[in-house]
């Protein structure tokens, strides 16, 4: 996995609010990310970790400092363009699922394409074989209240792989969940990483979950403190 | 694009099946009352101008006193006589013909059958000034009606009520006591504003002189008016050939008035026309009111949906494509109440039409202009929640619990 890394933050700050209630959440991060790496990010609560996620998913923009994705400098680009971003290279998993309501699996998978405006066949069938990815291929027309948590968030991942993102980002995804169904999420994310090469970036409060991880960088008060590069069996089997 | 936020926009809507209906029933009503309100207004129009049309149009009605709401005190100006008929139709070019009328109630009495009726003393000139067409029978004859004989011609009602709609011409029946031949059966006008004109005894106006009035006395003229003639002319002639007989002179009101009857279908059109109006705003205000409803439950939605709009946002929509899929909800709502409501209306036009005696009408203008109306009001309304909608922060609206 040579080449220039996918994803550069250089002396990124974030300040929330302004005047005398403002907060510094990011005090000047550099990071850089290669593609195909799989990244456990981990921290004491309020270190940034979210905030950090946020900018490198465009869902928000830094207050100072550069960030290059795919060498384009996202600080620099509107609503819309960060929008098209996400839509083409980006994929969420979030820690609450985050699946629309009385919809369907199938139709909560599709829903990206459906902004990107494929054809009707096409969708069907890159959302089944999505589903399938996941094991709930037979579960595709089953709405969210009629799904087990690992369930929906297996879902959820469908649903942000289904347009082969580059980078698929992960905010917690096993917080809401307990630990058998936390290893087959985490399981889910390494094959995806190894067999389709998604880099995947996720922030984690257990150690047990980031070791699946081949990098894992370690926040401290806005700031990056340390990164880790692991040796575990994933990557011995590489 | 257009096709993929209609899509978003209309399983949306039926994904929220409670949430939809609450939110159009208000143009629903809006527009349901606005059509049936319009359109039984056209209606009745139409039916009080119908009921004046089968009066006759380009007909004169003369009557001695001064008109509706003036005059009062003093002595009762006379009545005409045969002379003044002759006279009017002698004197006065553009007038086609002219009937004498005196009126009297009676019972008529058919083989045990009897019916309270009202019972008209004309000449054949009754049916030269408007159409009447018989249904059977003829009018009178030179002689019956120079002699005032006692023959009749009647009505439908009371051909229904004393011959259960038999054939009643040649057939003899007791008018007040006096025995009298059948020799015509008039086509029905129907029931109305005006009673029902059907409930009649036509006989020479001799005959009801002599034995029911008692008297020669003429309490009404009906003058039929040639069209091509002004109406206007013909009414000021008429009344100066009365004026003279009557020694009305110098600056001295008229005895006697001339009603047109062109003049009571304008003002009934007028009447209706304005009750239409008023009833019309009313129903205006319930649509606008729905619209406003309309604007209530997006935005509520709009909050209990913000987490979907950070989804949205999140996963790659463009806030434009929120916008729009929020507008195109409000459109095809509002379309969708429009169409029901255009679909109550009518249900209801034809529920009220025969209760009010008045015609099934479709005026397609309106049904046109509300539905636009409530497409008009989908898209005001929709506009300003939809815009809140997509200027949410992705974030923000993910946070959202
Ligand atoms: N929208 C916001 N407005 C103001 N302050 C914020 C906002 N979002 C985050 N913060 C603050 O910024 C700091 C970093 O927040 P962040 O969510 O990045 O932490 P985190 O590392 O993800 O924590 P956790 O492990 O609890 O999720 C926190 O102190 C938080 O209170
Ligand atoms: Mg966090």
């Amino acid at each position: 996995m040579a080449g220039d890394p996918i994803i550069q933050l250089r002396r990124v700050t974030k300040v929330y609010g302004d005047g005398p209630t403002a907060f510094q959440a990011l005090k000047g991060v550099d990071l850089d990310i290669a593609a195909g790496d799989f990244v456990a990010v981990m921290g004491p609560s309020g270190s940034g970790k979210s905030t950090t996620m946020n900018i490198l998913g465009c869902l928000d923009v830094p207050s100072g400092g550069e960030f290059r994705f795919r060498g384009v400098h996202v600080e620099t680009l509107g609503r819309d363009q960060r929008a098209l971003l996400r839509r083409k290279y980006l994929g969420f998993v979030f820690q609450g699922f985050n699946l629309l309501a009385r919809t369907t699996a199938l139709e909560n998978v599709e829903l990206p394409l459906l902004y990107r405006g494929d054809p009707k066949k096409e969708r069907r069938e890159a959302a089944l074989a999505a589903l399938d990815k996941v094991g709930l291929k037979q579960w595709w027309d089953h709405t969210p209240a009629e799904l087990s948590g690992g369930q929906q968030q297996r879902v959820a991942i469908a649903r942000a792989i289904v347009t082969s993102p580059d980078v698929l980002l992960a905010d917690e995804p096993t917080g809401n969940l307990d630990s058998e169904r936390s290893v087959e999420i985490m399981q889910l994310l390494t094959s995806l990483n190894r067999d389709s090469g998604i880099t995947v970036l996720m922030v984690t409060h257990e150690p047990d979950m980031a070791a699946f991880a081949r990098t894992v960088i370690h926040f401290k008060d806005g700031l990056v403190e340390r990164i880790e590069r692991a040796h575990h069996q994933g990557e011995a089997v590489a | 694009m257009f096709g993929t936020t209609f899509l978003l926009a209309v399983r949306s809507i039926f994904r929220h099946k409670l949430r939809s209906f609450l939110t159009t029933l208000g143009i629903i009503i809006g527009v349901a009352a606005v059509v049936a309100m319009v359109t039984l207004g056209q209606a009745t129009t139409k039916a009080a101008q119908a009921q004046v049309a089968s009066l006759g149009t380009n007909i004169l009605q003369i009557r001695p006193g001064q008109g509706f709401g003036r005059g009062g005190g003093g002595p009762r100006p006379p009545d005409f006589k045969q002379e003044d008929v002759d006279a009017i139709a002698e004197q006065v070019a553009g007038v086609t013909a002219v009937a004498p009328q005196a009126q009297s109630t009676g019972t008529v009495i058919y083989q045990g059958a009897n019916w309270s009726t009202t019972i008209n003393g004309t000449t054949n000139a009754f049916f030269q000034v408007q159409p009447w067409p018989l249904v059977s029978g003829r009018v009178f004859n030179r002689q019956e009606e120079q002699a005032g004989k006692a023959v009749c011609i009647i009505g439908n009602t009371i051909r229904t009520n004393l011959f259960r709609g038999g054939e009643a011409v040649g057939e003899r029946m007791r008018v007040n006591g006096i025995s009298c031949d059948i020799i015509g059966v008039l086509s029905t006008r129907g029931q109305g504003g005006f009673g029902d004109q059907d409930d009649v005894v036509i006989m020479p106006i001799k005959q009801v002189q002599r034995r029911f009035t008692g008297n020669r006395d003429i309490r009404l003229m009906l003058v039929g008016v040639d069209p091509a003639y002004d109406g206007q002319q013909v009414q000021a002639s008429i009344s100066q050939v009365l004026r003279e007989r009557r020694s009305i002179t110098g600056g001295k009101e008229d005895d006697f008035n001339i009603f047109d009857t062109a003049q009571i279908s304008a003002t009934l059109t007028g009447i209706t026309t304005l009750l239409t109006q008023i009833v019309t705003a009313v129903a205006a205000i319930s649509l606008v009111v729905g619209g406003i409803g309309i604007m209530n439950i997006m935005l509520v939605s709009v909050t209990e949906r913000t987490r979907e709009i950070g989804i949205r946002l999140a996963i790659g929509a463009v806030a434009s494509e929120v916008l729009m899929q929020f507008l195109m909800e409000a459109v095809v709502l509002s379309c969708l109440g429009g169409l029901v409501g255009l679909a109550v209306a009518q249900l209801v036009v034809l529920g009220l039409a025969p209760l009010m005696q008045v015609p099934f009408l479709f005026v397609p203008q309106i049904n046109v202009i509300a539905f636009l109306i409530s497409a008009l009001i989908g898209i005001v309304f929709g506009y300003f929640p939809a815009r809140r909608a997509a200027s949410l922060n992705p974030i923000d609206a993910l946070r959202h619990e």
